[in-house]
């Protein structure tokens, strides 16, 4: 590549992580504005937001509720999704096309549907709506997000490796394990923390799908109309940020060491 | 196998959902009557308003796909083959990074940007430019919708960039393709698949939003998922929002078809 | 199968009650005779300024009942919630008046026992026991708060001070002006149109033949060029005046108040059209799972002091006479500028929320039912 190209692509770079990140940026900065209404600019600055967000019994219960949601649908997800996706790929059964294309309709869908149909579905049968049930409905597009990573990396490896294994004598769980496991792992690792990003994020199928439980996308949803508290809700932002950012990066780095290995 | 079964559960909800669509509901009680009609299906097809709520949701949904492909490209391709590892990782970090600072919180930010008194006008003003009033419209949603689903686009056309040996584009240099060319005839075709998985997401995830045209929206900018919504959380009319709800359903059927023609399933 | 045992049960309470005419408050059978103790949840369906801190807190506090709340932007949204899920989600709701039939023509709410809510015999009459939450002598909830939808303009940009809803239509103002999201709007275009154009024959904004209603929906067709947004939250028109995009707009006090605590130059007023208005109402759900909180709560929020802070946090009248004095105590002047003291002449002249039906109070029975007005306002929105 040229010179030029390389200046190019790098200025174009830039912007889009600008383009990307201004949003964020204001979040951040908000956390430290004194109004409760948001407006530009900021006319006075202030720390009192942190302490009393702290404070707030509410802000900590949802946000314990969203990890907790958000770590059992991704461990289904995972569970499941792999097990989807080795079937489809190894298998041949009946359907399978018909698994495969259903397998995408839970991302492919408008959100909107997914919560419609699970809401009126548990009303039918009479399940009340509650914890499980917003983990059934977040576990619907994190196991979709799973599964197609898995199949993808799956599609990529030589599927001698898994027969030459067998021929030497281990047994499918043992070829599984020190074999297949070793390298879908980084694609279920990725595939996992996308999914938990998701779920954590997730407001449109949980306000379908929740009773009176509060996740912490649908308390921010809330605060934002209990008496103006935006400011509470960047600081939670902030937070949040604040302590992913170590370990995305360092999940980051580990699977993209793991995967050169095989490409 | 637990997967299929969970599958069978999803299907049945949806297909539970759909059979509503011809039901109807007593206005008083919000009883969904035990009676089979059309009547909702013939009201979304006479009544014009549901048309343009329609082509503004998939206009608007397409015009995110294509700026989102736009901006995906540049970094995906600077990602895929000109960084370093460890600039790799920090950049799909960073990429990633967006998705952990709440929806809502980003979509309120762009309203602060975007109001008549909010940043940009702020900044126009500043350097001179008349100021934008662009607030609460379809093009403050084209913005935002665009903002929101780009790193959905970035991942897959990375990953389907990442999967190109070097050796093709050297193949493509050595037998006189210039720059331009190559990208043209070989590394977009073959990144291709990974444009259309992107897709996908930007399109299916406008296509069913209703927070954004609620919270930036104007009013002309109500979506089918805002119909939808309003039917459904609001008058409790559930029969006629599963009705409408097809429209986006067999656009996606459509769509999911089309993309995998072009071997989008495996990119993903 | 609980359903229809549930409508047998509510019918024969019903003709039950000529027999016990002679009781002030009548008893159904299956309310709560006593209040128990607490079950330690309370989770409620409120509207934006209702449940705040200031009496959530000292409540929480004394009866242990810990409070979850659920915030809605419309009646419409309130009915969908209370039915949601089976109906088991919530326990109250702070329904306003074209909400309550709904509530209780479904079979969403149960009778309240009045024997167990002191403050209800200081209520002001016509909040007793009001058509919109009591059916045959059953009541189904209890009156709380009450006030108009408000003409709310920033003083600064919009001089001199309007007096008449006309300035919403105004193309002076287009892109500027803000409505809310809300199919009930229609009534108070009707109400606009009941004086500016009679001989349409307007008499009630809720009650509205297709012809009147054509005539209203042209005049909402012509103002939505001239809107900025539709706002379906409170919080919406907050920010909407905050950061200029607005300049006037229709509103609830609440949004007045929150505005002047930010320090931007708001007022607003009471158009000589007339205005519409919400009386609300604390219904218990039919399959409340925590009764003896929800009663508590309910004997919380009437008493006069908290009805006060009420009061003026939102800028609405409580029902409770006794609280004039404790509004007085706080803020100086407030019981008469939120007419806690005024005649009845002058509740009788807002003109409550109420959903419209096919029967209209002339005896005949042409007029639009609300599912027409959700349609036409789809319309009207685009």
């Amino acid at each position: 590549m040229t010179a030029a190209g390389r200046i190019a692509l790098g200025a174009a770079c830039a912007a889009i992580l600008a383009f990307l990140f201004i949003p964020v940026a204001i979040i951040l900065t908000y956390a430290f504005a004194a109004s409760n209404i948001q407006s530009w600019p900021i006319a006075a600055f202030s720390l009192k937001w942190f302490p009393e967000t702290w404070a707030n019994g509410e802000v900590r219960a949802a946000l314990g509720l969203s990890l907790e949601v958000a770590a059992t649908a991704t461990a289904i997800a995972v569970v499941l999704g792999t097990l989807a996706a080795m079937a489809v790929h190894r298998m041949r059964f009946f359907g399978r096309e018909v698994v495969s294309f259903a397998l995408v309709l839970p991302i492919a869908l408008p959100g909107v549907l997914t919560g419609m149909a699970l809401n009126s579905y548990f009303v039918f049968w009479g399940i009340d709506l509650s914890f499980w049930t917003i983990i059934i409905g977040h576990a619907t597009f994190c196991l979709v997000i799973v599964y197609n990573n898995v199949i993808a990396r799956l599609r990529r490896l030589p599927g001698s490796l898994v027969e030459a294994s067998l021929d030497l004598g281990a047994g499918p769980w043992r070829s599984f394990r020190r074999i297949t496991l070793p390298m879908i792992a980084s694609a279920v690792g990725a595939g996992a923390l996308l999914a938990f990003a998701l779920s954590f994020d997730e407001v449109i199928v949980t306000t379908f799908t929740a009773g009176a439980q509060t996740t912490l996308p649908l308390w921010i949803f809330g605060a934002i109309r209990l008496g103006q508290r935006m400011p509470e809700v960047n600081v939670v932002v902030f937070a949040v940020i604040a302590i992913t950012i170590i370990p995305v990066l360092l999940a980051q780095r580990l699977m993209g060491a793991a995967g050169r290995l095989h490409k | 196998m637990p997967a299929t079964w969970f599958c069978a559960c999803y299907l049945a909800a949806l297909a539970a959902l759909f059979v509503s669509a011809f039901r109807r509901v007593d206005t008083m009680t919000g009883e969904i009557l035990p009676v089979w009609t059309l009547a909702n299906f013939r009201i979304l097809a006479t009544d014009p308003v549901y048309r343009t709520v329609a082509l503004r949701t998939i206009g608007i949904a397409a015009a995110v796909t294509i700026t989102d492909a736009i901006l995906a490209w540049p970094f995906a391709y600077a990602m895929a083959r000109a960084v370093g590892p460890r600039l790799r990782a920090v950049l799909m970090a960073l990429v990633m990074l967006p998705l952990w600072s709440s929806y809502l919180a980003r979509v309120y930010a762009w309203r602060l940007i975007l109001a008549h008194d909010g940043a940009l006008n702020w900044a126009l003003h500043a350097i001179g430019l008349p100021r934008a009033s662009i607030g609460y419209s379809n093009w403050a949603m084209w913005i935002v919708f665009s903002y929101l689903w780009l790193p959905f686009m970035i991942l897959p056309v990375f990953a389907a960039l990442e999967r190109i040996p070097d050796s093709v584009l050297e193949a493509s240099g050595d037998l006189g393709a210039r720059g331009a060319t190559t990208l043209r005839r070989v590394l977009l075709p073959m990144a291709l698949p990974g444009i259309v998985a992107g897709s996908i997401f930007t399109f299916s995830l406008t296509l069913g939003d209703y927070v954004t045209p609620m919270l930036v929206g104007g009013p002309g900018s109500d979506f089918i998922g805002n119909v939808v919504y309003a039917s459904v959380g609001v008058s409790n009319n559930i029969p006629f929002a599963a009705a409408y709800a097809v429209l986006p359903l067999l656009v996606m059927a459509g769509y999911l078809l089309i993309a995998r023609r072009l071997g989008a399933f495996e990119a993903l | 199968m609980r359903r229809k045992a549930e409508r047998w049960a509510t019918l024969a309470a019903a003709l039950l009650l000529p027999a016990l005419q002679g009781q002030a408050i009548a008893a159904s059978p299956g309310m709560l005779q006593q209040i128990g103790p607490g079950e330690g949840t309370l989770n409620i369906v409120a509207w934006e300024g209702y449940a705040q801190d200031d009496w959530v807190k000292p409540f929480e506090q004394q009866t242990g009942c810990h409070v979850n709340r659920k915030y809605a932007g419309s009646s419409d949204e309130m009915v969908a919630l209370m039915r949601s899920g089976g109906g088991n989600q919530y326990d109250l709701v702070s329904a306003s008046g074209d909400a309550t039939l709904r509530l209780i023509y479904g079979h969403n709410v149960q009778p309240i026992n009045l024997a167990l809510i002191p403050a209800w015999q200081h209520f002001i009459p016509q909040l007793k026991s009001a058509n919109f939450n009591t059916v045959r002598g059953v009541h189904y909830g209890v009156s709380y708060e009450w006030g108009p939808n408000v003409l709310l303009w920033n003083t600064q940009k919009l001089q001199p001070a309007p007096d008449s809803w006309s300035v919403i239509y105004d193309k002076a103002h287009a892109g500027q002006i803000t409505v809310p999201d809300n199919p009930i709007q229609i009534a108070d275009a009707a109400l606009y149109l009941a004086s500016k154009q009679p001989d349409l024959g307007i008499t009630d904004p809720y009650e509205l033949t297709e012809k009147q209603m054509d005539a209203v929906v042209a005049l909402l067709k012509q103002q939505r060029s001239l809107i900025k947004k539709y706002w379906a939250l409170a919080s919406d028109e907050i920010d909407l005046f905050k950061n200029g995009d607005v300049v006037v707009g229709a509103a609830w006090p609440y949004q007045t108040n929150t505005l002047k605590a930010a320090h931007v130059p708001v007022a607003d007023t009471l158009p000589k059209e007339g205005v519409t208005g919400w009386a609300d109402t604390w219904m218990l759900s039919a399959k409340a799972p925590h009764p003896n909180c929800a009663y508590r709560w309910i004997n919380w929020v009437t008493t006069p002091k908290v009805q006060a802070q009420q009061a003026l946090y939102f800028g609405e009248t409580p029902a409770n006479t006794l609280a004039c004095k404790e509004m007085d105590a706080l803020q100086a002047g407030s019981c008469s500028q939120y007419h806690a003291d005024a005649p009845a002449s002058y509740f009788d002249q807002i003109r409550f929320w109420k959903t419209p039906r096919t029967e209209c109070g002339n005896g005949k029975d042409d007029c639009l039912d609300y599912s027409v007005w959700q349609r036409k306002w789809q319309e009207i929105k685009g």
